[in-house]
C-alpha cells in the first residue's frame, strides 16, 4: 500500500487552485464593480459565500463517504469522511467569521438573529463541532469508525432539513445569491463570484488530498517501522479522534 | 442442533429467520421497558420534577408572573427538550450495564426491533411527561387558558414527541458506548433538535395568545412531519450499525 493513490494529480491540482484563487481575488479587486448600496465592504461576499457553500457541500460529502464506509467497510472511506468533515469545519469557521464581519459592516451588528442563513449555518457548525469529541470518546477503533459514519450520515441529512426549517421561521434579510431567479447580480459580479466559488471548491479538494496523502503516508511509515522492528502486534499509539489504518 | 443464523440482510425485513415477527419482538421489548419503568420509576418522575423546577426557574429568571404567545411556547419547548435529554441519557443504560445488548443480539430477531421499541417507549415517556407538564405550565406560568386550542396543541405535541423520540433514541444509542455519555447526548441531540424546536414553538405560539387561540399555520405541522419522516427513515436505516457484534 503506497500513498500514490492519494497523491496522484496533486501538483496540477495545487497549481490550478492557486491560479483560480489568485485569479478570483484579482477579479474581485480589479474587475467586479463596487456594490452601489454597500460599497467596498460587499466584496467580502466573494470570500464568505464560497466558504459557506463549499463547507456545506463538504459536510454532505462526509455523509456520502460515511454511507460508502458502512457499505464497504473500507477504512480509507472512513478516512475520507473524516478529512472531508475536518476541512469543512475549518472553512465553516472562516465563513462564520467573515459573515460576522459582513453583518457588522452592512447591518450594524456582529450577529443578526433574524437572518436565517447565518443562524442555520451556526447550528450546523455546532453539530459538526461535536464530531471530533464523539470520535475521541470512543476507544475501540472499529466502533469509532462505525459510529462516526452514522454521525456523518445523520449530519449530512440534517444540513438541508435544518436550512429549510430555519428559513421558514425567519424573515428574509439575507440576499439570495443562488435563487432560481438568479438574484440581482450584474454579469461581471456573477462571473467573479463563479470564479471564486470554483477556486474555493478546487482549493477544498486540494486540501483534502493533501491531508489524505499526509495521513496515509504517516500510517504507511508507521507500519513499515513496525515491520522493521519485527513487532507484529498492532498497538494504537494513543487514543485519538483521527482514523487509524 | 440449531442451524447457524443466516448473515445480516438475507431475510426480508419484518420477518426474522426463525419466525419471530418483528412486531412481536417490538411488543415484548416495549413491555419489558414499560415494566422496568413502572417498577423502578427512574425516568418519568425525574422528567416531571425537572420540568416543574425549570418552570419555577423560568419564573424567577424572566421575572414574569405569566407568559403568553412566543415566549410561553419557547419556555415550554425548551423545558420539554431538556427533560427529554434526561430520559435519553438513561435509555440504554440498563442494556449496557446488565448485558441486555448481548441478550438482544443473541435473539433471532430483526435488530431494528430494538430501535422501534426504544423510540416507542421514549414517545410514551414524553406523552406521560406532558400529561403532567402541560397542566402544570398552564397553572404556573401560562396566562391564557390552553383549553380553546387543545386539539391543535395535542397534534403539535404528538408530532414533536415523535421527532424527539426518534432523534433521542438514535443519539442515545450512539452515546451509550462512549466514555462521556452524559456530555455527548446533549451536545449531539440539542443541535439536531433545533429544527424541531423551531417548528414546535412556532406551531404552539398562536394557540397561547392572550387575545385567544389562532389557527396554526400549516407549514409548522408540515415541517414537523417531514422531520419525523426523514429522521425516522434515516434512523431505521443506520440503527443496525450501532449495535455491536
Amino acid at each position: 500500500m503506497t500513498s500514490a493513490k492519494f497523491s496522484r494529480g496533486l501538483v496540477p491540482l495545487s497549481i490550478l487552485s492557486v491560479a483560480l484563487v489568485v485569479g478570483g481575488f484579482a477579479m474581485v479587486f480589479f474587475y467586479a464593480p463596487n456594490d452601489a448600496d454597500q460599497g467596498f465592504v460587499q466584496k467580502i461576499f466573494y470570500l464568505h459565500v464560497p466558504l459557506a457553500i463549499v463547507a456545506l457541500f463538504g459536510f454532505v460529502a462526509g455523509g456520502v463517504y460515511g454511507i460508502r464506509f458502512l457499505r464497504s467497510g473500507d477504512r480509507l472511506d472512513d478516512l475520507r469522511s473524516y478529512v472531508a468533515i475536518h476541512i469543512s469545519l475549518i472553512l465553516a469557521v472562516g465563513a462564520l467569521i467573515t459573515g460576522s464581519i459582513w453583518a457588522k459592516a452592512s447591518w450594524g451588528h456582529w450577529w443578526v438573529w433574524d437572518e436565517p442563513t447565518l443562524v442555520s449555518f451556526l447550528i450546523v457548525f455546532l453539530l459538526y463541532a461535536c464530531y471530533q469529541p464523539l470520535r475521541f470518546s470512543i476507544e475501540d477503533p472499529e466502533r469509532q469508525t462505525r459510529y462516526a459514519a452514522v454521525f456523518a450520515i445523520v449530519g449530512g441529512a440534517f444540513v438541508p432539513l435544518n436550512f429549510m426549517a430555519v428559513r421558514a421561521a425567519e424573515s428574509f434579510t439575507h440576499p439570495r445569491v443562488l435563487s432560481t431567479t438568479g438574484g440581482s447580480m450584474p454579469g461581471s459580479m456573477r462571473l467573479t463570484f463563479l470564479v471564486c466559488l470554483a477556486g474555493m471548491a478546487v482549493l477544498y479538494v486540494t486540501l483534502n488530498k493533501y491531508e489524505l496523502t499526509s495521513k496515509h503516508a504517516t500510517f504507511t511509515l508507521r507500519a513499515l517501522k513496525r515491520r522493521m522492528a519485527g513487532d507484529d502486534d498492532w498497538v494504537p499509539v494513543r487514543r485519538t479522534a483521527a482514523p487509524q489504518l | 442442533m440449531s442451524a447457524p443464523a443466516p448473515p445480516r440482510g438475507t431475510s426480508p425485513r419484518g420477518t426474522s429467520p426463525h419466525g419471530t415477527p418483528t412486531r412481536v419482538a417490538v411488543a415484548a421489548l416495549i413491555r419489558k421497558d414499560l415494566r422496568l419503568e413502572l417498577r423502578t420509576r427512574e425516568s418519568v418522575p425525574a422528567m416531571a420534577l425537572f420540568s416543574l423546577s425549570t418552570f419555577v426557574l423560568f419564573h424567577f429568571g424572566l421575572d414574569a408572573r405569566s407568559l403568553e404567545g412566543d415566549l410561553a411556547a419557547g419556555v415550554f419547548w425548551v423545558t420539554i427538550l431538556f427533560a427529554a435529554v434526561l430520559a435519553v441519557n438513561r435509555q440504554f443504560v440498563a442494556e449496557r450495564e446488565e448485558g441486555g445488548f448481548d441478550g438482544f443480539l443473541l435473539a433471532p430477531v430483526d435488530r431494528t426491533a430494538l430501535f422501534l421499541a426504544k423510540a416507542a417507549v421514549l414517545f410514551c415517556f414524553l406523552v406521560a411527561l406532558q400529561v403532567v407538564a402541560v397542566p402544570a405550565f398552564a397553572i404556573l406560568l401560562l396566562e391564557p387558558s390552553p383549553g380553546p386550542g387543545l386539539p391543535e396543541l395535542i397534534g403539535v405535541l404528538l408530532l414533536a414527541d415523535a421527532g424527539i423520540a426518534i432523534v433521542g433514541t438514535l443519539v442515545g444509542a450512539l452515546a451509550v458506548q462512549t466514555r462521556a455519555r452524559e456530555v455527548i447526548v446533549p451536545l449531539l441531540a440539542l443541535p439536531l433538535m433545533i429544527p424541531l424546536v423551531i417548528a414546535a414553538a412556532r406551531g404552539t405560539a398562536p394557540l397561547w395568545l392572550e387575545a385567544g387561540a389562532e389557527a396554526v399555520p400549516g407549514r409548522w405541522p408540515l415541517i414537523l412531519g417531514l422531520y419525523d419522516l426523514v429522521f425516522g427513515l434515516l434512523a431505521y436505516a443506520v440503527f443496525d450499525y450501532l449495535l455491536d457484534e
